[in-house]
């Protein structure tokens, strides 16, 4: 099954590496924290409001790392504002090129930056970190469910923007798959939950959430092996596949693959109920450094197989 | 020879490139160099026939590719054709897979109805690189910008024809209004069709490829050969726009709803071990 006709790709690469491979990867963590972090602070419990802040406060450094990478990838950086406006002569105004995801996205990532930095702010004041009284009237009148919500919206799709942008391009796999949007996300949400149950161990009141986390990290890697699945059936399809996953990028599938086994493992394992307590809570402790690792490598190589297997 | 073209603004202008009566002299590419001042980079013996520039790029608007088809058998006289030879160049498409994707609007249509980049405007993303399906944008390394053929924009505008035009001693390029190329080209198919060169066909001056070239060509074997896509696979990098973006709404429903079934798995286990 395609929505894509097969294409014969004599484009060539457009050096998209490093700088853009890290974009990913933290746009994919951006995206997934905020969207966490809202979840649990709107339809959790009042336990999970100490991950809900956690959340936030990784989604803000992360979404603010994203638009300096992404300076950095271009040849003119000091031009990195043209993207908002367009300084052709005569013609002056802002730039939404609603036809190209790195137009829309850019966009996307200016509002979610906006979003971000409030959540953060409020975060720290509840946690009453920052005791400045006009912050606290701010974001107590700013920050409720809806500004959340549509925040975790902005933030779904720069998580998983990133893999439209590449398939909205003449270059082989990439624009021969349509499912690179929805992989990425599930791959950015699966990370951040492995990124919030490393990081809970630094702040102890965010422990009750650890079940949602964990079961949520599950369903989410499995939800990125299906797509994972419908990723190489449209590569198949479009006699790109032997490209996708040639000998040099083997390794990297691997480790995309191996960052999906903490969560599918424990899915088979454990299906939806949270890890055991007792001496197991224990062996966990000591396994909850290596496996959300694991899962981070992961995202970090998928996106790294998909960017350099195109432009090989 | 080509008689004197009048430039009009508002009209439409472009190449025609014959290939059959290319010889691969490279005339084109001295011209294009000289007139827009682009720098002969990396001069090397590339060992690939008798090519040594490999490629369009940043500072070569202009390329003579040389398709060898030397045969390994000794053939009869008449059909020991050794090589195609193209001067290849930016296409001008009517739909413009470059344009479409920038997000500068660095790449505007002129009032010759060429494409062409604002290297002012351009702040070097790329994308119109991973866009084009010709592979004829690059980075000028000097410039830090995208940059390809400009139909020679600034000679236009003073009323001259294309620099790489006027050099060719043969007329494989042409310049001219559109629809008087196209009536020369449909002229010229004719001809070597009367005298069963059945193989020759014309690329790129009806609609077929990206809604019409600019710069068409005569070709004397199918597009493919001379790393050119056939109507079938000549597609809008915009196609994907759609099925990539349902793509990942359907993922982030789904991700919506996978987060309250961990709200829910999660509650119940809370409430089983509140009752124990």
């Amino acid at each position: 099954m395609t929505l894509l006709a097969q294409t014969e790709h004599f484009a060539g690469d457009p050096h998209w590496t490093w700088w853009i491979l890290a974009y990913f990867f933290f746009a994919g963590l951006a995206g997934g924290s905020y969207f966490l972090a809202a979840f649990l602070r709107h339809w959790g419990t009042p336990a999970d409001e100490a991950a809900a802040r956690l959340g936030f406060y990784v989604a803000l450094p992360a979404t603010l790392v994203c638009p300096l990478l992404l300076t950095f990838d271009l040849s003119q950086p000091l031009r990195f504002w043209h993207m908002l406006v367009d300084t052709t002569p005569g013609d002056v105004g802002l730039n939404l090129n609603t036809g190209t995801p790195m137009s829309v996205g850019v966009w996307a990532l200016l509002v979610a930056s906006v979003f971000a930095f409030v959540s953060f702010v409020d975060a720290l004041v509840r946690d009453g970190k920052v005791r400045i009284p006009i912050v606290r009237r701010v974001t107590g009148a700013l920050v409720g469910r809806v500004w959340d919500v549509i925040g975790a919206v902005f933030f779904l799709f720069v998580a998983g923007y990133t893999g439209v942008l590449i398939a909205v391009s003449n270059q082989p796999i990439w624009s021969d798959t349509w499912a690179l949007g929805g992989l990425f996300l599930a791959s950015g949400l699966s990370g951040s939950a492995a990124l919030l149950l490393l990081l809970m161990r630094y702040r102890r009141d965010a422990a009750p959430s650890r079940g949602f986390l964990e079961i949520g990290e599950r369903l989410f890697a499995a939800l990125e092996l299906v797509l994972l699945c419908v990723f190489v059936l449209t590569l198949i399809d479009n006699r790109t596949l032997d490209e996708a996953f040639d000998l040099p990028w083997i390794p990297l599938w691997l480790i995309a693959i191996a960052g999906m086994l903490p969560g599918l493992i424990s899915l088979a394992g454990h299906r939806l109920e949270p890890t055991p307590g007792g001496a197991v809570a224990m062996a966990r402790e000591k396994a909850s450094t290596f496996a959300p690792l694991l899962v981070l490598a992961g995202v970090l190589a998928l996106r790294a197989a998909v960017i350099f297997s195109a432009q090989a | 020879m080509a008689t004197m073209v009048e430039i009009v603004p508002g009209k439409p202008y472009g190449f025609f490139t014959d290939t059959s009566v290319c010889i691969g002299c490279k005339a084109c590419e001295v011209a294009c160099k000289e007139w827009n001042q682009l720098p002969e980079k990396d001069v090397a013996f590339l060992g690939d026939s008798l090519d040594n520039t490999g490629e369009l790029n940043g500072s070569t608007w202009r390329h003579v590719k040389f398709i060898d088809h030397v045969p390994d058998e000794t053939m009869g006289e008449g059909n020991g054709r050794a090589f195609l030879i193209m001067s290849d160049v930016c296409k001008h498409c009517q739909h413009a897979s470059c344009m479409d994707v920038c997000p500068t609007g660095s790449i505007i249509r002129t009032e010759f109805d060429t494409v062409y980049i604002q290297e002012d405007v351009c702040n070097g993303c790329r994308n119109c690189i991973a866009a084009c399906p010709y592979d004829v944008i690059a980075i000028d390394e000097d410039e830090k910008v995208a940059q390809k053929c400009t139909l020679c924009y600034d000679r236009l505008q003073g009323g001259m024809e294309p620099a790489c035009a006027k050099a060719c001693p043969t007329d494989s390029i042409q310049f001219g209004p559109l629809d008087e190329l196209r009536e020369t080209a449909n002229a010229r198919l004719a001809r070597l069709h009367e005298q069963g060169i059945e193989e020759a066909n014309l690329y790129g001056a009806d609609d077929e490829v990206y809604g019409g070239l600019n710069a068409f060509f005569l070709l004397m074997d199918k597009p493919e050969v001379y790393k050119l896509p056939s109507a079938a696979n000549a597609v809008l990098p915009g196609r994907n726009n759609v099925s990539g973006y349902l793509g990942w709404l359907v993922t982030a429903i789904l991700a919506v709803f996978t987060a309250f079934v961990a709200r829910r798995q999660r509650n119940l286990e809370s409430a089983e071990q509140d009752e124990t």
